[in-house]
């Protein structure tokens, strides 16, 4: 091992080597704030750059851009409410109405420093216990992963909703219902296209991010322009907070990024799991860590709500390539990308990879924890120059963020049905904003919608159509209790405000 | 009997979601898949079904935390002009050209939020998107149509 991180050492800070992972950093951020280009669409851009390059280079440059992009989508939740990115939805939880409060450079610094301490901490994690944990992914089964998107959709619903879990159940429901729309992944049956050729690929996740986030988020703000509650916010919005942080908060940080860390690499160890459910639930725990008091902050600005996330979906990143370089299994879409561009340089990654291309496995876990300081050296100068987006008056700001949404979905389709159905949802979610249903579950809902069917199909397959595939496993088991647990205490809840 | 607008939203979701799982039962699976554990149409009507549930138990049960909104106080008339913007904007693209279309797209939206400042709707306008279309089209070969640039000879 010591002699594969020696040759990992050697290729990583090759002169070509750094500068790739600087272009990258840098290109991804960049990428990875424009609302709609997240990182996969950034890595798809890098491939046939990089086929003129060695395969350690290229996946160096790919690794890179890949953080970059991530810590960008993270800049845009916080700056504008749109994440570019599902791993970042729950990152504007708290960025937003932080940088509603004015402190928005804070809030930048924040994530700067989560991002860095998550990614080194998995990135050690990564060195260390890479060949082990793929075993721990490998114990999971179709049943339980169908019951952890559950809990995921769960905790986001009971955590995220402000009160509202009915009402965040339903906008899972509704996710769910988007995402079935398309030809079934299986049969090639189509399903929910009405005869049209538009939707018999289904909806596209870009489409759907922009029009309940960045879309809806700019027509609220104009639809409740004369509301004085919502002035009083946009007149913070023009704001430029500090980027230092107070003992107080750097002590919150300290205390959230260890356990965000862990519990980010686990679930990105898990194929298919990846940020958007680390990021998820790591908010969820730890809003059960805190006392009463930052309890109460958190959807309104709190430093631990916004750390946790923001230190999770970094760590999970470094988890998901556990299963792409030990198992040749993608954990993520982002993932799934750079095994295409692998497989295009003729590698095959696997078990083997050790044996047969070391100075390839052992150079992209150290390039990542390059990549992790140059991000940090790169964005922390630039955060007060980032968060002067936010001078930009609201009479401009509203229409380059329609702009820039509409912008996004055209240059994946090219066609104007695609605009139609955003402008639609769009809407439809602006009013439903407005009554406090929440978008956070209907997004997780959208994005887990074909994983979930896809592990519920082999579950009820391999138990032949019983359900008792819930309570077969010990695993699941665990998984099923949290789920009810979760249930009841939303139940006791309600009824104590009732009574209340 | 005042009923509150979550409620008439829930009432409205449980409609859908029964028309949802009318739709659903019409999917048609393969013959041999008929009968099988799990074929292309379980998951929506499970899906119909949950709809159907959760909207009947918001309709239902009393409400814990109502949304009040104060209706007097909202921009109809901004965001609606809005709207229509961009289904103007979305109908124009193909037909028109990215340039054109999204160029007269911003100054609009500007002018109908409230903007006078002439001289940067200029700016964030044509300028902008000349440079942004250069960003896709010159340096990332991201083809933008544009019938528009072509007929002036600007674009190949």
């Amino acid at each position: 091992m010591i002699e594969g991180i020696l040759i990992g050492l050697e290729t990583a800070f090759s002169l070509k080597n750094l500068m790739m992972v600087m272009i990258g950093c840098f290109s991804g951020t960049i990428i990875g704030m424009l609302p709609g280009l997240g990182p996969m669409t950034a890595i798809a851009l890098m491939i046939p750059i990089t086929y003129g390059f060695e395969p350690s280079t290229g996946l160096i440059l790919m690794a890179g851009v890949y953080y970059g992009a991530v810590f960008g989508g993270s800049t845009s939740s916080i700056l504008i409410n749109a994440p570019g990115i599902p791993g970042t939805v729950a990152t504007s939880f708290d960025g937003y109405p932080m940088a509603q409060q004015g402190k928005a450079g804070k809030a930048l610094a924040i994530a700067a420093y989560s991002s860095f301490a998550g990614g080194t901490i998995a990135a050690i994690f990564l060195l260390i216990a890479a060949p082990s944990l793929s075993k721990v992914s490998l114990a999971f089964r179709s049943p339980d992963y169908f019951g952890l998107m559950i809990l995921g959709l769960t905790a986001v619903s009971a955590f995220s909703a402000k009160g509202h879990f009915l009402k965040a159940m339903m906008m899972v429901v509704l996710g769910l219902m988007l995402a079935s729309v398309g030809q079934d992944t299986l049969s090639d049956i189509p399903r929910f296209t009405f005869q049209n050729m538009n939707l018999s690929d289904g909806i596209s996740f870009v489409l759907v991010v922009m029009a309940t986030f960045a879309m809806s988020e700019a027509l609220t703000i104009i639809f409740k322009a004369n509301d004085p509650t919502r002035v009083a916010k946009q007149i913070s919005l023009s704001q430029l907070g500090s980027i230092k942080l107070d003992k107080i908060e750097t002590k919150k940080m300290v205390t959230t990024i260890p356990r965000s860390s862990v519990l980010g690499f686990i679930i990105g160890v898990l194929p298919g799991a990846g940020s958007t459910i680390a990021s998820f639930l790591a908010y969820g725990m730890e809003r059960n860590f805190v006392n009463d008091e930052e309890k109460q902050k958190f959807g309104k600005g709190s430093v631990n709500g916004l750390a946790a996330p923001e230190t999770a979906n970094n760590a999970a990143c470094s988890g998901s390539f556990v299963p792409l370089l030990t198992l040749g299994i993608p954990g993520s879409g982002t993932t799934a990308v750079m095994l295409g561009a692998l497989l295009g340089f003729g590698i095959q990654p696997g078990p083997r990879l050790y044996q047969t291309n070391p100075e390839i496995f052992w150079s992209v876990i150290m390039s990542m924890y390059i990549g992790m300081v140059i991000l940090l050296i790169l964005n922390l100068p630039l955060i007060p120059y980032i968060a002067r987006v936010l001078a930009t008056p609201r009479t401009f700001l509203i229409p380059l963020i329609l702009f820039f949404s509409v912008t996004g979905i055209y240059l994946m389709s090219f066609n104007n049905f695609d605009i139609y159905l955003m402008i639609g949802i769009a809407v439809l979610a602006t009013i439903l904003r407005l009554y406090d249903f929440p978008m956070p579950p209907l997004i997780l809902a959208f994005v887990l919608g074909g994983l979930m069917e896809e592990n519920l199909r082999r579950s009820l397959l391999i138990s032949d159509g019983s359900w008792s595939f819930l309570w077969d496993r010990p695993l699941t088991i665990v998984i099923m209790t949290v789920i009810v647990l979760i249930v009841l205490w939303q139940c006791i809840k309600s009824f104590k405000t009732k009574i209340g | 009997m005042k009923i509150s607008p979550s409620k008439i939203i829930s009432l409205l979701f449980f409609i859908f979601s029964g028309f949802y799982l009318y739709t659903a039962h019409q999917i048609q699976v393969f013959t041999f898949d008929e009968n099988a554990a799990f074929n292309a149409k379980t998951f929506p009507i499970y899906l119909g079904y949950a709809g159907l549930i959760f909207s009947a138990l918001y309709v239902l049960l009393p409400e814990t935390r109502p949304s009040n909104v104060d209706l007097t106080v909202l921009d109809y008339k901004k965001t609606i002009t809005l709207v229509i913007l961009m289904i103007l904007y979305g109908l124009t693209i193909l037909r028109v050209g990215y340039f054109l279309s999204t160029s007269i797209f911003l100054v609009l939206s500007y002018i109908v939020l409230g903007e006078r400042k002439w001289l940067w709707i200029f700016l964030l306008s044509f300028p902008f998107v000349a440079i942004f279309m250069y960003l896709l089209h010159g340096l990332l070969n991201i083809y933008l149509r544009d019938p528009f640039l072509q007929y002036i000879g600007i674009m190949g």
